[in-house]
């Protein structure tokens, strides 16, 4: 066949050979992520995300450079042994702040996508500091100097400009409030009205790590009680048929 | 230097190709692999038919069968849920106080609530309910805020000091660092250590029995065991959550410690309330 003979020029030319199957990998690359832009039922929609607040981010950006990502996936998947340990699977929609998304399946701790709310603070804060001493059979190692190391938000401002650059709707409003929304959330005899208006009643606002100083403790337990708050399943069920 | 061996009559025909006088025989590849091949084809085309496959502009195909993993785990959860449906409205429904009454009930409830226990609760108190530094063991006989079925349940179902839940259980002491002077706190330390006949330094003790009187008394009783209607610890038994020795206890008094306990009653369904229940009562404690 003609088509096979023209082949050969492929098969004895090195350079065009990697350009084309360049082309190949690039069309089959193509066929499966371009749909996932404009397919309607990739990302639903759902009542309750929001941006995360300026102390979650920063805590969410601990979680990633102390690497709990190793460990810990963010994705609860539809199957009723899931489902039933850690509570509703996950919906894209619940990670659509996320700059990087944090879904995963390796699992040598629990999945933390719905931990918000499950443990008190105090928990977290004995469990950051020797995992050991809550649960013995624990094999994580102890993150105790977060409580050590103050934070005092000098950059949170750009990093949620950062993030508004890939799409996080942050308003200007956030952003020109970001340092004093970042103090206030650990700060529970501040004034946080601004804090709630801008991101909701339900934020929690705490002494999360129990001491005065805000740290880098604050932060990641910010964030790790809001996990999978955000979407109120008692009001809201997911379509079934995708 | 081998010889290229020569071509025999019958043998198949070479592919063209002549490397430094080496030919290659144009064998047909072996049929076996080839309608396997063929089959692996006609199976992706039927597989892309049947399941969700293909995107099209608002959608993907959705597949002749159906499938969707969201209604596979909705038919599950329903599957077992149906199967349990019945014990869970009998658990519902009896009183409290018949439950264990029923033997096949009480078998039910304990076993539902060990499952329940040891995914949402054996974190804080220990897979065997043993406990640890602050947060109470459920074994034994002492109980901050009430040991019957009914003030489990209650505490389970809304919890201790939480921000989720407006009819969780609240108290909290105050710290008493900026209360009562250093030397104070030292003596009213000594006092309580005595309670629970701990060594003790007997004149700090004594002068620590009036800083309890004038400041402890209301929450933990006269005789300080306690009161469970304001979770204050009974301070006789020598059980200590956060630790007994002079240290712990000094810390505690300055700066006050207490628990906090999440709310259970939007998580769990009030069968599985009743379930867990049911099975830290058993567990030894239960009054």
């Amino acid at each position: 066949m003609a088509i096979l003979d023209k082949h050969k020029i492929l098969e004895t030319n090195a350079t065009l050979l990697l350009i084309f199957s360049f082309l190949v990998v690039t069309i089959g690359g193509l066929v499966q992520i371009t749909p996932l832009f404009y397919l309607e039922n990739t990302i639903e929609k759902v009542e309750g995300m929001r941006p995360y607040t300026p102390l979650e981010l920063a805590g969410k950006d601990i979680y990633i450079r102390e690497g709990c990502y190793v460990c810990h996936s963010q994705m609860i998947r539809p199957m009723r042994d899931e489902v039933e340990r850690y509570g509703h699977y996950s919906l894209a929609a619940e990670s659509m702040y996320d700059h990087p998304f944090q879904w995963g399946s390796k699992r040598t701790g629990p999945d933390l996508a719905r931990v918000g709310g499950r443990y008190s603070d105090q928990w977290q804060m004995d469990h950051l500091r020797d995992p050991q001493s809550v649960v013995p059979e624990s094999v994580m190692p102890k993150y105790g100097f977060l409580e050590h190391r103050k934070l005092d938000g000098k950059y949170i401002g750009d990093l949620m400009a950062a993030n508004a650059m890939v799409g996080t709707p942050y308003t200007d409003e956030m952003l020109e409030n970001a340092v004093a929304d970042f103090r206030a959330q650990a700060d529970p005899d501040s004034d946080y009205d601004g804090l709630l208006e801008r991101y909701g009643d339900k934020v929690n606002v705490r002494n999360f790590d129990g001491q005065s100083d805000l740290t880098e403790a604050d932060a990641l337990i910010a964030y790790l009680q809001m996990l999978g708050t955000l979407v109120d399943f008692s009001t809201f069920t997911p379509d079934a048929s995708r | 230097m081998s010889k290229t061996p020569e071509k025999q009559p019958g043998d198949p025909n070479t592919t063209g190709h002549s490397w430094d006088g080496i030919e290659e025989f144009d064998n047909p590849m072996p049929r076996w692999w080839l309608w396997t091949f063929y089959a692996t084809i006609v199976w992706g085309v039927i597989y892309t038919i049947m399941y969700p496959a293909w995107p099209l502009v608002q959608s993907a195909t959705a597949g002749v069968l159906g499938w969707s993993s969201r209604e596979l785990v909705q038919q599950d959860m329903v599957a077992f849920e149906e199967a349990n449906a019945p014990w869970n409205a009998k658990l519902v429904e009896t009183p409290l106080e018949d439950i264990s009454k029923d033997a096949e009930l009480q078998q039910y409830a304990v076993n539902a609530g060990g499952a329940v226990f040891r995914t949402w609760c054996a974190q804080c108190h220990g897979s065997g309910a043993q406990g640890a530094p602050g947060f109470p063991n459920l074994l034994d006989d002492a109980w901050l805020w009430g040991g019957t079925l009914e003030d489990i349940e209650y505490s389970v179902a809304y919890g201790i000091r939480n921000e989720e839940s407006d009819d969780a259980r609240y108290s909290e002491m105050p710290a008493f660092g900026e209360i009562l002077e250093h030397d104070e706190i030292t003596q009213v330390v000594q006092y309580v250590m005595s309670l629970s006949n701990a060594q003790t330094d007997d004149a700090a003790a004594q002068a620590g029995k009036v800083v309890f009187e004038d400041n402890c008394s209301v929450c933990h009783g006269e005789d300080g065991t306690g009161d469970v209607f304001q979770g204050a610890p009974n301070l006789t038994d020598a059980i200590w959550l956060y630790g007994g020795s002079e240290e712990a206890l000094i810390e505690t008094v300055t700066n006050s410690r207490f628990g906090v306990m999440p709310s259970w009653e939007n998580r769990l369904t009030p069968a599985q309330v009743r379930a867990v229940s049911a099975y830290v009562h058993q567990l030894g404690g239960g009054q």
